[in-house]
């Protein structure tokens, strides 16, 4: 169980403004993580991690990582973290990336084989594309066997085919270190497909907090975003799930063979 | 030909990065981390040399080091320690003259690394000394080579702080540039052609492989 009610002014896209949240997770929840640029999704992770200070209480199992008076090194918190340019590091091959966080080879090894980067575990990673930097990157988060587990924006970088590839090896090792996680994300594919939770962040504060199908649909029904797929044909007596999901005005603003995006 | 003043200058030169390293890389990893508002202050500070004549600076060294200063009269009464005019003085001397040119190459080094780099080093658990050592530097190799190879060759090319601190001892401070001054000074147009030959040779040289180390180094990590 994770606690954390924190407060810290920032200075975001629409000036002054107060992240301000009060929050608490399950042990081995997927939790995702979304609201516009400048809402301070970012800082919310990072102040977590232990990388920004704020006011407030953070604690993980009675641990207390931040009080009053305590605020605990970024290095003695228990915690991964994936940014989103991967930040790897250049001058060490995959497999040392890995060995760096931690000398355990077997689990360097079990991970660079749970993504397929086993046979690239001598490359460097600016011989590596996106998709797999990014791969080497989450097993380099996993290595220290965090107890939370903190993506932002892990896969935005990264091309829509190689995106659900790799989401599809989150969701695998989720199930397999059942690691508390929170990702940052956009996408409401993403999240659907991977979440159970999903916070909305706005001006620092969280405005929605539920299950992925009652926030996105909430929030986000409106918008032409929300849909992903392809639409064939759009017939008067049209398929159920999509009459449920747009209003007969806003029909008009799709045609045949456009990309949306559907939940 | 004597060529011990280029020995000297060569081994002045060699000692001086040296150090200067050892010295510089904690203030270059300082000045790339820090917010402090003192952080301009120590710039400049550390900058001076490149603006300030070298006679200034010299003046300054000689008076500190000397027996007539607080500094200079602790040194020699309680560490037996006698900086003006010996070699030993002109290596002090050599290390705030060429202060600038270790620590900005290093500081400019360290600045352009991804800073979420480091971060994932901390979130690894490693300390900010470990970090430095096995992430920060191991990703700056052209600007530590580029900082080592113009500390040793500016050094090489100093004169005018090694002239007053050091004096012009035969086979002590004696280095190449205070040769080829005294060469001119008593018409030995010869050997000062020699010896500036030389320099100017060894300074090309010098500065060229710097150069093609840099654009291999780009050419291999598509920077």
């Amino acid at each position: 169980m994770i606690i954390c009610q924190i407060k810290k002014p920032l200075h975001g896209a629409q000036g002054a403004m107060q992240l301000d949240v009060n929050l608490s997770f399950k042990e081995g929840e997927f939790v995702a993580l979304s609201g516009a640029s400048g809402s301070g999704k970012t800082t919310l992770l990072r102040i977590l991690a232990g990388l920004e200070v704020a006011q407030g209480n953070i604690t993980l199992n009675d641990v207390a990582w931040l009080s009053k008076n305590k605020n605990l090194s970024v290095q003695k918190r228990e915690i991964g973290f994936v940014f989103q340019d991967y930040a790897l590091f250049e001058n060490m091959s995959v497999e040392k990336n890995l060995l760096f966080v931690s000398k355990d080879k077997a689990l360097a090894k079990k991970l660079l084989q749970m993504t397929e980067l086993y046979e690239l575990k001598e490359r460097t990673p600016s011989t590596l594309s996106g998709g797999q930097k990014q791969r080497v990157s989450i097993c380099r988060a996993l290595m220290k066997k965090p107890k939370l587990l903190l993506l932002d924006e892990p896969l935005s970088a990264l091309d829509v085919k190689m995106r659900h590839k790799l989401q599809n090896e989150l969701l695998n090792l989720h199930k397999e270190f059942q690691t508390t996680t929170i990702m940052v994300s956009h996408d409401p594919h993403e999240i659907h497909h991977l979440a159970s939770r999903v916070l909305i962040l706005e001006q620092g504060k969280i405005i929605n907090d539920g299950s992925p199908k009652e926030v996105l649909f909430k929030t986000q029904a409106n918008q032409a975003s929300t849909f992903s797929g392809e639409i064939l044909e759009i017939k008067e007596d049209g398929k159920h799930y999509i009459k449920l999901l747009i209003s007969s005005d806003k029909v008009h603003n799709f045609s045949v063979g456009q990309h949306v995006n559907l939940i | 030909m004597n060529f011990t003043p280029f020995y000297l200058s060569f081994q002045l030169a060699s000692l001086t990065a040296f150090l200067l390293f050892f010295i510089a890389l904690p203030f270059a990893w300082y000045l790339s981390q820090t917010e402090s508002k003192l952080k301009p202050f120590l710039e400049a500070l550390i900058a001076l040399p490149l603006v300030l004549p070298p006679s200034v600076l010299g003046f300054y060294l000689l008076f500190a080091l000397s027996y007539n200063s607080p500094f200079g009269h602790f040194l020699q009464e309680t560490l037996g320690l006698k900086l003006v005019f010996s070699f030993s003085g002109l290596v002090v001397a050599s290390c705030f003259y060429s202060l600038p040119f270790m620590v900005q190459p290093l500081q400019n080094g360290f600045e352009s690394l991804n800073k979420h780099m480091l971060e994932a080093s901390y979130i690894a658990g490693k300390s900010k000394l470990q970090t430095l050592l096995f992430v920060a530097l191991p990703n700056i190799k052209p600007a530590l080579i580029t900082a080592v190879i113009i500390t040793f060759a500016h050094t090489v090319g100093e004169f005018g702080v090694v002239l007053m601190v050091g004096g012009s001892i035969p086979g002590e401070t004696k280095v190449a540039s205070v040769a080829i001054y005294e060469m001119v000074e008593v018409m030995d147009y010869t050997s000062a052609h020699i010896y500036s030959a030389i320099m100017l040779g060894g300074s090309f040289f010098v500065l060229l492989s710097v150069y093609i180390f840099n654009a291999k180094q780009h050419k291999r990590f598509g920077l």
